[in-house]
């Protein structure tokens, strides 16, 4: 997962799939983001490389939709339904993320064990 | 009573000196002191004026001193060196004030004597070529115009311009006696010397033995002397006195016994002209120089020193073997010395630690005994002046007043401190009366006491202005360069100048656009989806 900025970025992804739940007035995915290019990246605990700016997942919700759906802490979302989260502001991603007329978000999601799932498997050949 | 206050009056220096020829013990000094505190303490009671003259004391110690001598030789015990060694000084001290005051004054004389010489016969040239032609061929000469006459006027202003300005850049008294001749006078003046002999010779050939009538010329040529005796008096200006005042060494200058330090900045000077100017500013940086603050450093030395010894079992060798074992000797020593464990660092501690606790306590006792003493007197005030005068005192007398009540206070508090020797009795009294004088507070008194000023603050005998050697392999008229290294000795230590070149500073300069200064702040939301 490492980040030269400028290069195409590639990394072993997850597909999760969260279906939004109704509380009350809002359709909530159980999950906090943080990071966005506007942000300073400098803060985040979970990046590798202290100089990415994507969108990390701060803060899972316990028994929410996000965790049902496998969603972890420290993830980093590189997809939103087909919109990219690797170049975009904080507000963005929010509203990327909470489409009102959307029930399901789509994410492609990675993180650093699968990286190690990987080429550990690739080893074993 | 009264001359023994004499004798206590003097320096305490020179009583602890005799006190240390007659009984050869260090306890005897406190005796002493503490004779001298209960003869002060008997004075509470009485008080008698002092005399003030030490010229009497002076002599009698000086007659002192040299029975002391027979009596240095017949005491079986052995003094600490600091107490031996000060008296030795005096002896040194006072031989060498009788040999100054009465010769090698004679090098100065004939320096004045020379100058005072050129500069009359450079100042009475211009006239003498002016007033020649009418003594030697009146007849002949052409009247003098109104141009002319002009260029009187010019000449004589000039001249005394001339006059004015050579008084005040060299009838000055002299700073300092300089081991060498000084270098730039002594070119000027030859420059000087050659310039006006060959305007004397140029005038002989040309104007005398031609007899030239034209005397507006003669004059012009007068007015050019002048004119060119002012260039030179510029130049002289700027060799002398501008020259080194851009700062382009830094000298740095450390007292060998006690290694304080201080750095001056100095332009390019001869090492005798910087010598002197280091030696002016010693006398106000360096805290003066108390020879009895170092006897502790020495006795710890002869403690290691004395520790082991060396005894040659074999019996005695050869002469050529002798210096290998010498050799090997010392060798052994300073082994035996590192794996010795010894705990006189421990000591050290400890010591400092307890003389910082007793000095801060006698200060504390002192503090409130002055301040006590200072609320007795009261200064009167003028309509009081006018009515019947009751118990009036001038300065002195309130000083002699107040004196007793801290005086014991005081002199434990220097004797801890071992500042004894630097203030004696007279001194403090006079000091206190100037401070009464001009309404100084108990802690503007007590401040050249607290703290060890310069050596500029305490009496003339401390000056040793005359004993000062300038010790340095390159010549001493040649200039200052990078990391030339040169010594100031004076009988009790010698100060070690360094020199290293001020670095060329090379500065850049850089533009920042005041509308560029624009700030982000640092975010770091979560949002909660």
């Amino acid at each position: 997962m490492s980040f030269i900025p400028g290069q195409p970025v590639s990394a072993v992804v997850q597909r999760i799939e969260i279906h939004k739940l109704w509380d009350g007035d809002n359709l909530i995915l159980g999950f906090s983001i943080g990071g966005g290019i506007d942000q300073d990246p400098s803060q985040n605990p979970f990046s590798e490389d202290k100089a990415d700016k994507g969108i990390y997942v701060t803060r899972v919700s316990k028994g929410g939709p996000a965790e049902v759906a496998g969603l972890r802490l420290g993830d980093k979302i590189m997809q939103v339904n087909g919109w990219d989260m690797t170049m975009v502001t904080h507000d963005q991603a929010r509203k990327k993320l909470t489409k009102k007329n959307e029930d399901v978000v789509r994410l492609l999601v990675t993180r650093r064990s699968l990286e190690d799932a990987v080429r550990q498997s690739m080893m074993q050949h | 009573m009264d001359t023994e206050s004499a004798y206590s009056g003097y320096s305490y220096y020179s009583g602890r000196s005799r006190g240390s020829h007659r009984h050869g013990e260090r306890s005897r000094d406190r005796h002493k002191s503490r004779s001298k505190e209960s003869s002060r303490s008997e004075k509470s009671v009485t008080i008698n004026a002092p005399p003030a003259e030490p010229l009497l004391g002076d002599q009698s110690v000086r007659g002192e001193e040299v029975q002391d001598d027979n009596w240095g030789e017949t005491t079986t015990a052995v003094t600490g060196t600091s107490e031996h060694s000060l008296s030795q000084e005096d002896i040194v001290r006072i031989s060498k004030d009788l040999d100054d005051s009465v010769g090698l004054d004679c090098k100065r004389y004939l320096n004045v004597a020379l100058s005072v010489i050129l500069g009359l016969v450079v100042f009475l040239t211009p006239l003498a070529f002016l007033i020649l032609p009418h003594l030697l061929w009146p007849d002949r000469l052409r009247a003098c115009g109104t141009a002319c006459e002009g260029l009187f006027i010019s000449v004589a202003f000039k001249l005394l311009i001339l006059l004015l300005a050579v008084w005040a850049l060299f009838f000055r008294p002299p700073r300092a006696g300089l081991p060498r001749i000084f270098v730039f006078r002594a070119l000027l003046a030859t420059l000087v010397l050659l310039f006006v002999l060959s305007y004397w010779l140029f005038y002989g050939v040309r104007i005398l033995d031609s007899q030239d009538e034209d005397y507006q010329g003669i004059v012009q040529y007068a007015v050019s002397l002048v004119d060119a005796l002012l260039f030179i008096h510029y130049l002289a200006i700027v060799l002398l006195e501008l020259r080194q005042l851009q700062p382009f060494f830094s000298l740095c200058v450390t007292r060998s016994t006690d290694g304080a330090t201080q750095h001056y900045n100095l332009g390019q000077l001869s090492i005798q002209r910087a010598a002197v100017v280091i030696l002016e500013n010693y006398y106000k940086d360096f805290p003066v120089h108390n020879p009895a603050l170092l006897a502790a450093s020495k006795s710890r030395a002869a403690k290691h020193l004395a520790g082991l010894k060396v005894y040659n079992v074999d019996g005695p060798g050869e002469n050529n073997a002798a210096a290998g074992i010498a050799q090997s000797q010392s060798r052994a020593m300073i082994a035996a010395a590192a794996r010795r464990r010894d705990s006189s660092h421990n000591e050290l501690y400890y010591e400092e630690a307890e003389h910082e606790r007793r000095v801060r306590k006698r200060r504390a006792r002192l503090v409130v005994a002055v301040e006590e003493a200072f609320t007795h007197i009261r200064r009167m005030q003028e309509e009081e002046q006018k009515k019947a005068p009751g118990d009036v005192m001038d300065p002195r007398e309130a000083a002699q007043a107040i004196f007793p009540s801290m005086a014991r206070a005081l002199q434990k508090y220097l004797r801890t401190t071992r500042q004894q020797h630097l203030h004696s009795m007279e001194s403090i009294q006079q000091h206190l009366a100037f401070s009464i004088t001009n309404n100084m507070t108990p802690k503007a008194f007590l401040e050249s006491y607290l703290t060890t000023g310069p050596t500029l603050q305490y009496g003339k005998d401390r000056w040793l202005a005359r004993q000062w050697t300038l010790i340095s392999e390159a010549s001493v008229t040649s200039g200052l360069k990078d990391g030339s290294v040169f010594l100031l000795k004076c009988i009790d230590f010698s100060l070690v100048v360094t020199t290293k070149k001020i670095p060329y500073i090379q500065l850049a300069e850089e533009f920042i656009d005041p509308k560029s200064h624009k700030f982000m702040l640092r975010l770091q939301s979560e949002t909660s989806v």
